[in-house]
């Protein structure tokens, strides 16, 4: 028999994201007119209760307002829910992202953060483990007008209102170098609209890039995930269709799990 | 379902409930000693242990893992600082303590410090409680091998009541065992090379994953790891009713 056999047995991961203001979580459409939907500890539960591969938390207020991430809900968090906890906003130091750690997230987002200062990426990594360090890009698509050239996204940071110049391809390129061992990707202009991932943009990150891309910013439908996934993602996050219970985290796995190897949770609740 | 669990309930029908796996155990003292060896962060392990009910000491005191029945080796990042931690006394602890007839749980850098040696950063020998040496995965997918992937061929051992092949862990790492007798592989792992993702012999036991990060199949492994080594009744999720 000659079988194909895969070289490794790794799942696409499915990832919750809560967006979290002031300890609450909440969402709103391209990062404005937020809804509150409830507290993080029992939503990161109940989506580890239902499969979810790992869980993303961005606090969305901590880059803009320049305060401190707060930790205790992170405590609670890590003291219930038992699978890999990622949380972003406001890591602006090596001590920051200590704290974090120390108070259980096992992943660090860096956004804002790193554009201002892309050392702070290898800082990290050095101390703590390329695995630790998620490098987080929103990505602005820039219809430039340049004829044969394609599209152009921009990186824009503090929740989307502050464009930095910088190209997202080649801003992923150098995170990588220095030293971001994942990197999660939203598109500014698909969030939260629930028409689809920007595919485009996903293709071509994935195929630069040597680390897991979670694909971010768009996701409406089954098929919207299965795309993302097709483009060579190692992940996709999505918010809105698991907070308005559109679909549970376990009927996505089921869908994604008759095209793509994905972990389906024995005994989990539906 | 494993045939052991089966027999257990057919034995005591009467006396045993099923409760989840993940739940905490009925006993009111269970101990867990977990042996910081200073490699990093060991917190959401610790939260884990005490989550299933687990009174957790953690230290690296000769005298304290000496006395205790149930020690937990963890370890993150590279194999030789926590192993030139342990050399000396708290090593010469921990085998007067296996000679007691005390359970041991390596997890990850912890499990690859239970065999023979490590070939990273040039050869380093190991504890040699299991058999095996730890080097490189090879290449051709991605290094570190990060995420969840499925562990098959689970034996019938206690740690793993109520496992399946179809259960998926949590890893992160770049080497793992190989050459490890047959016998003492109690699940396997697939990434650029099939490799001992659990290991077993005697009371001595390791995984390459992390069971704290592995959702409920984590959960259940660590609390199985607790009934074990109390020797309690039902470490695969039953629990004896009136305790």
């Amino acid at each position: 028999m000659r079988a194909t056999i895969e070289p490794t047995g790794l799942t696409r991961r499915i990832i919750p994201c809560l967006d979290v203001a002031a300890g609450r979580v909440v969402k709103g459409v391209q990062f404005k007119n937020l809804t509150d939907h409830g507290d993080p500890t029992e939503a990161a539960a109940r989506y580890a209760a239902e499969g979810a591969d790992e869980i993303v938390f961005l606090d969305i207020t901590a880059a803009p307002e320049r305060r401190d991430t707060d930790l205790d809900w992170v405590r609670r968090t890590a003291e219930q829910v038992f699978i890999p906890l990622s949380v972003g906003g406001g890591v602006r130091s090596v001590d920051d992202g200590r704290n974090l750690l120390l108070a259980g997230a096992d992943k660090l987002g860096i956004n804002t953060a790193a554009v201002a200062e892309p050392e702070l990426l290898t800082r990290l990594a050095e101390r703590f483990g390329s695995q630790c360090v998620v490098l987080s890009v929103d990505a602005k698509r820039r219809d430039d007008g340049t004829a044969g050239n394609g599209p152009v996204w921009e990186v824009v940071t503090h929740g989307g209102r502050t464009p930095t110049g910088l190209d997202a391809l080649e801003w992923i390129e150098e995170g990588i170098e220095r030293g971001a061992g994942e990197i999660l990707l939203t598109s500014i202009d698909s969030d939260g609209t629930k028409e689809g991932y920007d595919l485009e943009l996903l293709r071509r990150a994935s195929a630069l890039s040597p680390v897991p891309v979670i694909a971010s910013g768009g996701a409406g439908t089954l098929e919207h995930l299965a795309d993302a996934l097709e483009t060579g993602a190692a992940a996709v996050l999505a918010a809105s269709i698991f907070h308005q219970e559109t679909y549970s985290v376990g009927a996505v796995k089921e869908y994604l799990g008759r095209r793509y190897p994905i972990r389906i949770q024995t005994g989990a609740s539906r | 379902m494993t045939g052991a669990a089966t027999s257990r309930e057919r034995g005591h029908p009467a006396r045993i409930r099923r409760a989840p796996a993940t739940a905490p155990l009925a006993s009111s003292r269970v101990g867990a000693t977990v042996i910081d060896a200073g490699v990093g962060n060991i917190g959401n392990l610790v939260r884990a242990l005490r989550h299933l009910g687990a009174e957790v000491e953690i230290t690296c005191d000769p005298a304290t893992i000496r006395a205790s029945r149930c020690l937990v080796l963890p370890g993150v990042g590279a194999f030789r600082p926590p192993r030139e931690v342990l050399r000396g006394a708290p090593e010469e602890a921990m085998r007067a303590a296996l000679d007691d007839g005390a359970t041991l749980l390596g997890i990850c850098i912890g499990y690859q410090l239970l065999f023979d040696s490590s070939e990273e950063f040039g050869t380093t020998d190991g504890l040699a409680l299991l058999g095996g040496r730890v080097t490189e995965l090879p290449g051709g997918v991605p290094l570190p091998h990060i995420g969840w992937n499925r562990v098959f061929g689970v034996a019938d051992h206690p740690l793993l009541e109520g496992s399946t092949d179809d259960d998926h862990y949590y890893f992160v790492h770049s080497f793992a065992p190989e050459g490890v007798p047959e016998e003492s592989v109690l699940g396997r792992c697939r990434h650029g090379r099939s490799f001992p993702a659990i290991t077993g012999h005697g009371r001595v036991a390791g995984t390459q994953f992390h069971p704290e990060k592995s959702g409920a199949a984590g959960l259940r492994l660590l609390r199985n790891y607790l009934a074990w080594a109390h020797e309690l009744e039902g470490g695969n999720g039953a629990t004896a009713a009136g305790d």
